[in-house]
């Protein structure tokens, strides 16, 4: 037994022995490596999966379908009365103008229960847009124009093939003789499909076909605007004191070990915090973007002080003692010299932590922002919703129509937010210097 | 709106301030600012701060208690008429009370501007209690949270004992209305929500810690620095991308896939699976595994891997067995975090996972969490002392010292691991 | 590198002739006319290096090295911080494959073949010719483990016995057994400067090689320590051919039976080491050893 490998009359053991066993030892070093090519590999997988499956779904909700319709604009029903007030002009039967319409154009459909699938061809959008024209041109009344209405959710659908027309036709919620009105439409060229402002330009509704990002970027817009204010002032003012000011003591050390756990809370607690003190306690108003913001910056606050504290690290100590040593005081140091040259650093912090800001939805349902809101908010008190809790509300919705719309608007959502690190990569590059 | 005039009026009244301190100061200097003991600018500050401060403190406090307060005052919303009255008459105060205090106390700093004054040295040291200020938001903020969920989980717990609520087999926390229903008492045993969390959080370790640790591993051991270049960052869209999207995703791609690839071996899959949820988890935490694997495995010293490859060993082996046990406490730092991120996710569990309590450790049945509980008791309106909103709050208290005494015991070990090699 | 200081440098010009060469302080060495003194063979080497250069991105940082190392023997490789030395130790068993940018030319030969080839697998090099290095680097495990790791994964022991009695062994060789006997199962980092140094040399010893690298290894111990490892090195070479690398003259004086003399990437001058310390033929040798720079 004698395995001391090294001893002199051994020698050529060793290496007989390593010589031996090294295939196996290379398989299990290309399994290895194979091992992290697979995980890197399978990572990636799902990152393509991830946008594909969301661009696949979502590209075909920039384009509407649109139904052109020759309404006569009939006086007997818009205006018996002939006074043009706008009262009265404003509360008017328009929807039935549009069955009409729809009856005129399909003089061959008689039964109720084709009736009612003939109205469902256009959007209830198509009569709002006929009130406006009327409010906005009295004159129109008596003639006859001819207007692009978007076509109803589930016609938008079978346009774009989302529909399958084989399936029989108590699987489908389009039936055949619309289908067979869609195809008579299109062969008149009466139905296209255009870019879809309602997306860009409508808020909150129950159609699909009617449904636009607009409300929710707003409310998105007002909230981040209250946590930018807020946050990065605070945040920044923090950073300077615990990393010029602060001397070494328990209370300094709490606020760290504070700010390091809150970094790491999880963002709901958050939001009970925000309905418990904002809402109940101050008695604030429910899902404005005030307090959306507010609770939103005590989430962010941590990343934006660490991240300007690590942008204050950076800067030499050489600085602070050319000022200090020509008799400028520490503030005046801090304010005029060390500032300057940490806020490209801060500011790269600020906008990372403000795209996490605009990607949070979790503590945002806790103050009542996932609300139905149909209006456009005006400002950070009225009651709105964000981006991302939009596409939370439309996942929801049973609407095939919602599903591409949902990808849509997380689309432009992760567009903001490319943009926004983008920008922080950038100003990171543009600044970074080396000391 | 009346009160946004007022802090604009509040900020022009100190701009004034500013401009007249800094003239009153070259007033007492008689035009030789080597005479003043700072900076003229500095006597306008102070006279600012003294004009502006106290009145936006003031305005403060007053609009953040206002609503309280009167709502306190009127019996609830019975005379509408009279809460808005009411609303106007503390505007109408709060404004002479602001601007009173501001032009006074603004004039009176004016009056009392000396040569010799340390108007420099005040105005910092005002400036220093701010930042202090800004600081402590951080302790506030921990604080605000402790008090708000143990608060309400005390109020909770004077309703339903806590041990039912913590060794509790039943979750149903829908109370009726009438009090005459059936089961309008509900139940509030969290056991089948602390499983379900368990559940979802263990599958999203088993995809994200093998996928996380190995491409950290290969990326900073093997690969060439064009495809780290690369790769590095594509893998760290995934942290960047909301948790929405991954909800969305969970809920409309991959439990569909899953339940059809189960359906079509015949395994009957619940349409919110668990393991749908587990799995896009997983994916979300990926990156956070890696970024943290990836500092720890590169805090191993090169005289290690050095050590190893001079004695002959393969780079797996130097990797596995050198290079990970010294780097394993910094790596089971960085999984307990991730497991900390999981157990608090809350869009993609409540996007993809069930709202039923069940108690199983099947991940093709649906489960609830924490999270979702918390979310479905809070959203939509609620009467605020109900035992169904309250219980929200003793989960989210729950919630909170988990994942505070995973992440203070993760920060310390990793910590501990980067002093050892420092 | 480090710029020694003009009047200090010496030039080769008629390298390559035996007798002794002492020129003025004028210029840099000769890049174009370089040649070692002394004399770089030996009978039955153990390896082999010819013309070895190495390049560190555009930074050459050896040139043009030919040298023999003896079996059973100490050779020593002193010089300026700086002068290569170190690079061309980890040539021989090729160590600069870590560094991405490094780039090792010419032949180096074991056993009649060419290891730097890009065939040969480092693996069962490094197994025969192990390294031990600058900064006792004990693995963050226990004593034993530490030992156990080469036999480990070269599968050298079949079953734990053999495995107990090849770490016993090395640790014996190594001088370490009496000292750790008790507290095997201790981690190796919790040992002291000296001891966990020579913990690595069992543990390289353990691997069962044939030529041992030592890098600077005593360069972080104090003089007690280093004392000890001087010794083990002397009772080793019955066993093994070394190559060591000092920055201290005394050392190589003391353990090593011959001389490589390196500077600015040049192997200036080899030989026996009496010779070199008693006698060294070219000036910049003479400057190194009687402590005029470096």
């Amino acid at each position: 037994m004698s395995n001391t490998a090294s001893k002199s009359g051994n020698k050529a053991r060793t290496i007989d022995i390593v010589y031996a066993g090294l295939r196996k030892r290379k398989a299990a070093e290309r399994r290895f490596q194979l091992y992290g090519k697979l995980a890197i590999g399978l990572g990636l997988l799902f990152l393509s999966l991830l946008f594909g499956s969301i661009v696949a779904n979502g590209y075909t909700a920039f384009v509407q379908t649109y139904m052109q319709i020759e309404v006569y604009i009939d006086p007997d029903r818009i205006d018996p009365e002939g006074k043009r007030e706008v009262k009265e002009l404003s509360r008017a039967d328009y929807g039935g103008l549009v069955k009409a319409t729809l009856r005129d154009m399909f003089p061959e459909v008689q039964s109720r229960r084709e009736k009612r699938q003939l109205y469902r061809l256009v959007s209830t959008g198509a009569s709002y847009q006929i009130r406006e024209q009327v409010l906005q041109n009295p004159d129109l009344i008596g003639q006859k124009i001819s207007l692009w209405v978007p076509a109803d959710d589930e016609i938008d659908m079978l346009m774009k093939g989302h529909i399958d027309r084989k399936s029989a036709e108590e699987d489908r919620r389009v039936k055949d003789n619309q289908i067979a009105w869609v195809d008579r439409l299109l062969s008149e060229g009466r139905i296209e499909k255009r870019f879809n402002t309602i997306f860009f330009t409508a808020g909150d509704s129950r159609d699909p076909e009617l449904a636009g990002i607009w409300g929710a970027a707003s409310g998105s817009f007002f909230t981040l605007i209250v946590t930018l204010l807020l946050s990065f002032p605070i945040g920044v003012a923090a950073a300077v004191y615990l990393e010029e000011f602060a001397p070494r003591n328990k209370f300094t050390d709490l606020i760290e070990v504070n700010i390091n756990n809150l970094a790491a809370v999880p963002s709901i607690v958050f939001g009970l915090l925000g309905l418990a003190v904002f809402i109940n306690f101050f008695g604030m108003p429910r899902s404005a973007p005030i307090v959306g913001g507010l609770v939103l910056t005590l989430m962010t606050l941590p990343t934006i002080i660490i991240a300007s504290r690590a942008a204050l690290k950076s800067v030499p100590p050489s600085i602070r003692e050319a000022a200090l040593g020509i008799g400028a005081s520490p503030m005046q140091t801090v304010i005029y010299h060390v500032l300057p040259l940490a806020m490209p650093g801060m500011l790269t912090g600020t906008i990372i932590g403000m795209a996490q800001a605009l990607g949070e939805s979790a503590p945002l349902l806790m103050i009542g922002m996932v609300a139905f809101i149909v209006d456009i908010p005006q400002g950070a008190f009225d009651p709105s919703t964000v981006l991302p809790v939009q596409i939370y509300l439309w996942a929801d919705s049973p609407e095939r129509a919602f599903v591409e719309r949902t990808s849509a608007a997380i689309m432009v959502l992760l567009g903001f937010l490319i943009t926004m690190n983008a920008l922080a990569v950038m100003l990171r590059k543009r600044f970074e210097r080396r000391w | 709106m009346q009160l946004s005039i007022l802090v604009i009026v509040l900020l022009a009244l100190s701009s004034m301030a500013f401009y007249m301190g800094k003239k009153r100061a070259f007033q007492v200097a008689q035009g030789k600012i080597r005479n003043l003991h700072s900076l003229p600018a500095y006597y306008g500050l102070y006279t600012a701060i003294w004009c502006g401060i106290p009145a936006l403190i003031i305005f403060g406090v007053w609009i953040a208690f206002e609503p309280a307060l009167i709502t306190h005052l009127v019996d609830l919303r019975a005379a509408a008429d009279h809460y808005l009255d009411l609303v106007s008459t503390s505007h109408a105060a709060l404004t002479i009370v602001v601007l009173s205090l501001a032009i006074g106390a603004g004039a009176f700093t004016l009056t009392r501007i000396r040569a010799q004054q340390r108007a420099r040295n005040t105005v910092e040291s005002i400036l220093t209690a701010i930042l202090i200020f800004c600081s402590s938001v951080a302790i506030l903020t921990t604080l605000g949270i402790v008090l708000s969920v143990l608060f309400e989980s005390i109020r909770f717990f004077q309703e339903i004992p806590i041990s039912s609520f913590l060794f509790g087999l039943e979750w149903s926390p829908q109370t009726a209305i009438r009090e005459d229903q059936v089961g309008s008492s509900g139940a509030f045993g969290a056991v089948p929500l602390f499983a379900g969390t368990m559940l979802i959080s263990f599958i999203a370790m088993l995809v994200a810690v093998p996928i996380g640790l190995l491409s950290a591993i290969y990326l900073s051991e093997y690969s060439g620095p064009k495809f780290r270049a690369i790769a590095k960052p594509l893998l760290e869209i995934l942290a960047g991308i909301p948790t929405v999207v991954y909800g969305f995703f969970a809920a409309l791609i991959v439990a569909p896939a899953i339940r059809d690839a189960g359906g079509f071996i015949g395994l009957d899959v619940a349409s919110e699976s668990a393991l749908a949820a587990g799995l896009v988890m997983g994916i979300m935490i990926i990156p956070f595994v890696s970024s943290l694997s990836d500092d720890v495995i590169n805090a191993v010293p090169q005289s290690m891997r050095d050590g190893a490859y001079g004695l002959g060993a393969t780079q797996a082996e130097t990797i596995r067995k050198v290079i990970f046990p010294a780097a394993l406490p910094g790596i089971v730092g960085g999984v307990l975090l991730a497991v900390s991120r999981a157990i608090g996710e809350t869009m993609i569990v409540v996007m993809a996972a069930g709202l039923s309590a069940n108690l199983t450790a099947n991940p093709l049945e649906a489960v609830t969490t924490v999270t979702v509980q918390i979310v479905t008791l809070l959203t939509g309106d609620q009467e605020f002392d109900s035992a169904k909103t309250l219980a929200a709050f003793a989960l989210g208290l729950m919630l909170f010292v988990t994942t505070l005494v995973l992440n203070v015991i993760a920060l310390h070990v990793v910590r501990k691991y980067r002093e050892q090699y420092e | 590198m480090e710029t020694i200081d003009e009047s200090e440098v010496s030039e080769i010009n008629d390298a390559g002739v035996t007798d002794p060469v002492k020129v003025g302080h004028t210029a840099m060495v000769d890049r174009d006319n370089r040649t070692t003194i002394g004399e770089i063979l030996v009978d039955n080497p153990r390896m082999s290096c010819r013309d070895v250069n190495v390049y560190y991105g555009d930074n050459h940082a050896i040139h043009d090295v030919s040298l023999d190392i003896g079996r059973n023997e100490v050779i020593a490789m002193i010089g300026p911080s700086g002068c290569g030395k170190s690079t061309f130790l980890r040539c021989l068993n090729r160590m600069n494959d870590t560094i991405d940018i490094c780039k090792v030319t010419g032949t180096i030969t074991l056993d009649d073949e060419d290891i730097n080839s890009k065939k040969i697998d480092v693996v069962p090099l490094r197994a025969q010719v192990s390294m031990v290095f600058q900064k006792p680097n004990p693995f963050p495990k226990s004593i034993y483990e530490n030992v156990a790791f080469g036999p480990r994964i070269h599968g050298l022991a079949n079953n734990k016995t053999e495995l107990d009695e090849i770490v016993v062994t090395s640790l014996k060789k190594a001088g370490l057994w009496d000292e750790v006997k008790d507290r095997m199962d201790q981690p190796g980092t919790g040992l002291s400067g000296g001891q966990q140094q020579r913990l690595c040399i069992a543990r390289t010893i353990a691997v069962g090689p044939e030529v041992i690298l030592m890098d600077e290894p005593c360069s972080a111990l104090d003089p007690i320590a280093t004392a000890k490892i001087e010794d083990l090195i002397d009772e080793l070479r019955q066993q093994y051919t070394i190559c060591i690398v000092t920055h201290s003259m005394q050392q190589a004086a003391r353990v090593s039976q011959r001389t490589a003399y390196f500077h600015l990437g040049d192997l200036i001058e080899v030989g026996d080491t009496n010779t070199i310390f008693t006698n060294p033929r070219h000036k910049l040798t003479e400057d190194y050893i009687t402590g005029r720079f470096g």
